[in-house]
C-alpha cells in the first residue's frame, strides 16, 4: 500500500509514529522499543546535567545510548511554564542538536504548560513563544489542547504542526474528544490539504493511536502508552501497526454508521422455508 | 568567586572559562549547551567565556523525554 508519509517542515518521513525517549527501565529496552515502533522520529528534553566533582565517574546518559545518525531527534521544552523559559529550552536544544550534527536542530516539539495537575497549555504563553520561535528560524510542532480556535491561531503563528493532545499527557485514555480533533483537522486542512496534525499526548493503547489516525490525523506521538506497558518492546509494535492500521482506514474511507442492520449475503434465492409441522 | 552552578553556590577561580568549567565536571562539550544569565553561550565561544562573580550558570543536556 503506498503512503507518501509524513512531511513537516524541512523533514519528510515514512513512519507517522513519534515515540518519546522518557521513562524506559533502562537505554537497552528503550532502544529495542524505538526499533520496534519503526519510529524515525524521537523525542528527548533539555535537563540540568548532572555535576561530579573532578575524576567523579559518570553514568551512562541518553545521548551515550541514543544514535544520532539513526533518528532525527525532536526536542522538547516540557517542564516550562512560561513562553520565555521555553524559548530558552528550544535555544539550549538548538545548540546541544548542532553540536551531534542532528538535523533536529531545525525543530523543536513546544509546550508551555499552565498547571502541574493537568499539564495542560497556557494557550497565551504558547503562541507567544510559537510567534518568537518561528521569527528565530526554529520549525515549530505546538502541543496545544483539542481546541479547534487555539489550533487555528496556532496554525496562523507560523507553527509548522499543530499537536492537539488527545487527553492528559501520560493519562492514556486515548482521544476523549475526536469531534474538536476532526474540526481541527477539518480547519488546519482546509485550503491546505497537506498541513501536518499531529496527536500527542494521552494514548493509551493501539486502539487509541488508530482512532486518531482514522479521524484523519497525519501521525501520533506519544511516550508513556509504550514505555509504561508491562511489555514495552511489544507494545512498541503494537503502536507501530495500529498507526498503519488507522491510516489504512482512513485513505480507504470507512463506511457510514448505520442503526439498523444491512445485510452482506444475496436476499435473492434463499431456499424456501421449511414448512412449519407440530 | 561566587558563582551559581545549576542552582548551587559553587567557588571558583576569577577569570574561569566556560570551556575550564565544563573540563572541570569531566563534561563532554558535544553533550552539554551553556546559559549564563539565561542567554546561551554558544559552544565556539566557550574558550573564550570568562565567568564572573554572581553568574548564574545553567548546565544542560538532553535527557529521556515524551
Amino acid at each position: 500500500m503506498t503512503d507518501a508519509g509524513i512531511k513537516l517542515g524541512p523533514f519528510q518521513f515514512s513512519s507517522r509514529l513519534f515515540v518519546g525517549t522518557g521513562k524506559y527501565s533502562n537505554y537497552e529496552v528503550m532502544n529495542q522499543c524505538l526499533a520496534a515502533s519503526g519510529c524515525q522520529v524521537v523525542t528527548v528534553a533539555v535537563r540540568r546535567d548532572v555535576l561530579r566533582p573532578e575524576g567523579g565517574k559518570r553514568e551512562q546518559s541518553l545521548l551515550d545510548a541514543l544514535d544520532p545518525t539513526r533518528y532525527t531527534i525532536l526536542p522538547n521544552t516540557a517542564g516550562c511554564f512560561s513562553a520565555e523559559d521555553a524559548v530558552r529550552a528550544a535555544r539550549l536544544s538548538r545548540e546541544l542538536l548542532e553540536g551531534l550534527d542532528n538535523p533536529g536542530a531545525q525543530w523543536v516539539k513546544l509546550e508551555v504548560l499552565a498547571d502541574k495537575r493537568t499539564l495542560l497549555p497556557d494557550p497565551i504563553g504558547s503562541l507567544q513563544a510559537t510567534e518568537k520561535l518561528v521569527k528565530e528560524g526554529f520549525a515549530v510542532l505546538v502541543y496545544t489542547s483539542d481546541d479547534p480556535i487555539m489550533a487555528k491561531r496556532l496554525k496562523e503563528a507560523g507553527a509548522t504542526s499543530v499537536m492537539p493532545a488527545g487527553s492528559p499527557i501520560g493519562s492514556g485514555q486515548g482521544v476523549l474528544n475526536p469531534n474538536n480533533i476532526r474540526i481541527i483537522i477539518e480547519y488546519l486542512k482546509e485550503n491546505d490539504p497537506d498541513y501536518p496534525v499531529i496527536v500527542d499526548a494521552g494514548v493509551g493503547t493501539a486502539s487509541d493511536v488508530t482512532v486518531a489516525m482514522e479521524l484523519g490525523s497525519d501521525g501520533v506521538l506519544l511516550n508513556t502508552g509504550i514505555a509504561g506497558a508491562a511489555d514495552p518492546v511489544r507494545m512498541a509494535h503494537a503502536m507501530r501497526h495500529a498507526v498503519e492500521a488507522g491510516r489504512l482506514a482512513f485513505l480507504a474511507g470507512r463506511i457510514p454508521k448505520k442503526l439498523y442492520a444491512t445485510a452482506s449475503s444475496p436476499t435473492e434465492g434463499v431456499i424456501a422455508p421449511a414448512a412449519r409441522t407440530r | 568567586m561566587r558563582v551559581q552552578i545549576n542552582g548551587k553556590d559553587e567557588d571558583i577561580d576569577p577569570g574561569t572559562t566556560v570551556a575550564a568549567l565544563v573540563g572541570r565536571y569531566n563534561l563532554q562539550p558535544k553533550h552539554v549547551a551553556v546559559e549564563i544569565n539565561c542567554d546561551l553561550v554558544p559552544r565556539k565561544v566557550f574558550d573564550t567565556t570568562r565567568l564572573k562573580e554572581g553568574d548564574r550558570i545553567e548546565i544542560v543536556t538532553l535527557v529521556g523525554g515524551g
